[in-house]
């Protein structure tokens, strides 16, 4: 076991990790404003809102993510010509936005399920007690559905955080430095493939339950009325 | 729809490659996750704690990290220590192999979790009724707490075997020859990704949904003389 290697590479190892969190923070920000309304479309009962709906999450869930970021990436070159007459190659060979895109959608839909679940498991008796105060469906929604589905769907939602930001090491593949291709590229050069690897892991560990604690506190905090 | 120019047959190959290797991956993950419960639930302390530390380094780790440490990093880290005793061999892991031991590893510590939860909601009742009946501790396990134990792990391990199968495209970075290669190789060939790589899309979309299919008649049949179970 060499520590040597694994003490100087540190730095280069921290800096892919910067790109892990810049890319799971941007996918989840964008990911979130999709999930929103696909939730809300998914419980619709006209089918020209919940069958698209439906759709989108059973295909991003149903499919490995690494398909997902080929088909983008790689798949947008066969519609390279279209691509280039709307002025979106520049995007679409763009590794980043490929990878920050492939990402985006996929936990849009996951995080879409998470909120469809979370609403629906609003008790009946609070939507009752609403309708009775005689609070309309908007203020009904801002007020007393929503509150309560966020706080039923924080720790799912914490999952989804960790599992996210675990997947973003699938960037590497297309050719991203995040923290796992950056532990590529050392090994490259030093051969020092487990020190290198079980570095990385421990600095996935790390994030990971940095990312648990913070979920926890804020879990704690929601629903501090409870205690 | 899709012009294959002909290499459907391939695509075939990697499918069955793509379940095999899911298969068996899911087997080790399930045996995993028994072993694993055990050292939870179990008074061992030695047992409590290696099998929490399993599941809680697993599951802080990305797939493809333990992949690729599995791969490359074992092999590596076996030759050196031999080096250091004098032996100079060469370890070579056969892709198969490496991804069924990483997937399976890392979805066993999801299968733990899973039994764990199927264990404890097997009322205590029963097993004191079973000792009260003088029946031994592997004729308790076999008789009362596995059939019920499966009833209620079912719907999270069909949740594993999901998660698992997706998983499994991973294994492609390591070169098997399973779907995502294969559709790579094609997509390659035939200058046309888009279509390939959908196409795979929705062969791995046809698996979840045929698994969703069949976990529904796996729960159905599992609770099958339950009271208020559909």
């Amino acid at each position: 076991m060499d520590l040597q290697v694994v003490w100087e590479n540190l730095p280069k190892l921290l800096q892919g990790a910067q790109l892990t969190l810049e890319i799971t923070v941007t996918s989840l920000l964008i990911g979130l404003l999709i999930a929103v309304p696909v939730a809300l479309m998914r419980l619709s009962k006209h089918a020209v809102f919940w069958m698209p709906a439906y759709a989108y999450i059973l295909y991003f869930r149903g499919t490995p993510l690494l398909v997902q970021l080929f088909l983008i990436y790689y798949g947008s070159g066969q519609f390279r010509a279209e691509l280039s007459d709307l002025g979106l190659w520049g995007f679409f060979r763009d590794a980043y936005f490929c990878g920050v895109l492939a990402l985006t959608l996929n936990t849009g839909a996951y995080t879409a399920e998470i909120l469809r679940g979370a609403i629906q498991a609003v008790p009946s008796g609070d939507i009752e007690a609403a309708r009775a105060c005689g609070m309309g469906r908007a203020l009904m929604y801002r007020r007393i559905i929503l509150p309560k589905a966020m706080r039923l769907a924080w720790p799912m939602y914490g999952n989804e955080v960790v599992f996210l930001m675990q997947a973003t090491s699938l960037v590497s593949v297309i050719t991203l430095l995040d923290l796992t291709g950056v532990a590529g590229r050392i090994i490259s050069k030093t051969f020092a493939v487990y020190e290198i690897y079980i570095a990385t892991a421990l600095l996935y560990l790390v994030i990971t339950y940095v990312i648990v604690f913070l979920f926890k506190r804020i879990e704690r905090r929601l629903n501090r009325h409870l205690a | 729809m899709f012009d294959l120019k002909g290499y459907g047959g391939m695509l075939l190959d990697g499918l069955w490659l793509t379940v095999a290797v899911g298969l068996s991956s899911m087997l080790l993950a399930v045996l995993l996750g028994l072993l694993g419960s055990w050292g939870k639930l179990s008074r061992n302390r030695l047992a409590n704690f290696i099998a929490d530390t399993y599941t809680t380094v697993v599951r802080g780790i990305p797939e493809l990290i333990l992949l690729l440490l599995v791969y490359f990093g074992v092999p590596t880290l076996l030759q050196d220590i031999a080096k250091r005793l004098g032996h100079d061999i060469r370890i070579d892991l056969d892709p198969f192999l490496a991804g069924t031991l990483a997937i399976g590893f890392i979805y066993g510590a999801f299968s733990t979790e899973v039994f764990r939860g199927a264990f404890i909601s097997i009322p205590s009742g029963q097993l004191e009724a079973a000792r009260a009946m003088g029946m031994s501790r592997i004729l308790t396990f076999r008789r009362i707490l596995l059939p019920q134990a499966m009833r209620f792990a079912l719907p999270g391990l069909g949740n594993v075997w999901m998660v698992l199968l997706k998983a499994t495209a991973l294994i492609s970075i390591i070169q098997l020859d399973e779907l995502m290669r294969k559709t790579k190789i094609a997509a390659n060939a035939t200058h046309q990704p888009f279509t390939f790589y959908l196409l795979a899309s929705i062969i791995f979309l046809g698996l979840t949904v045929v698994s969703m299919l069949l976990q529904h008649r796996a729960e159905k049949w599992a609770n099958r003389g339950i009271a208020g179970k559909p």
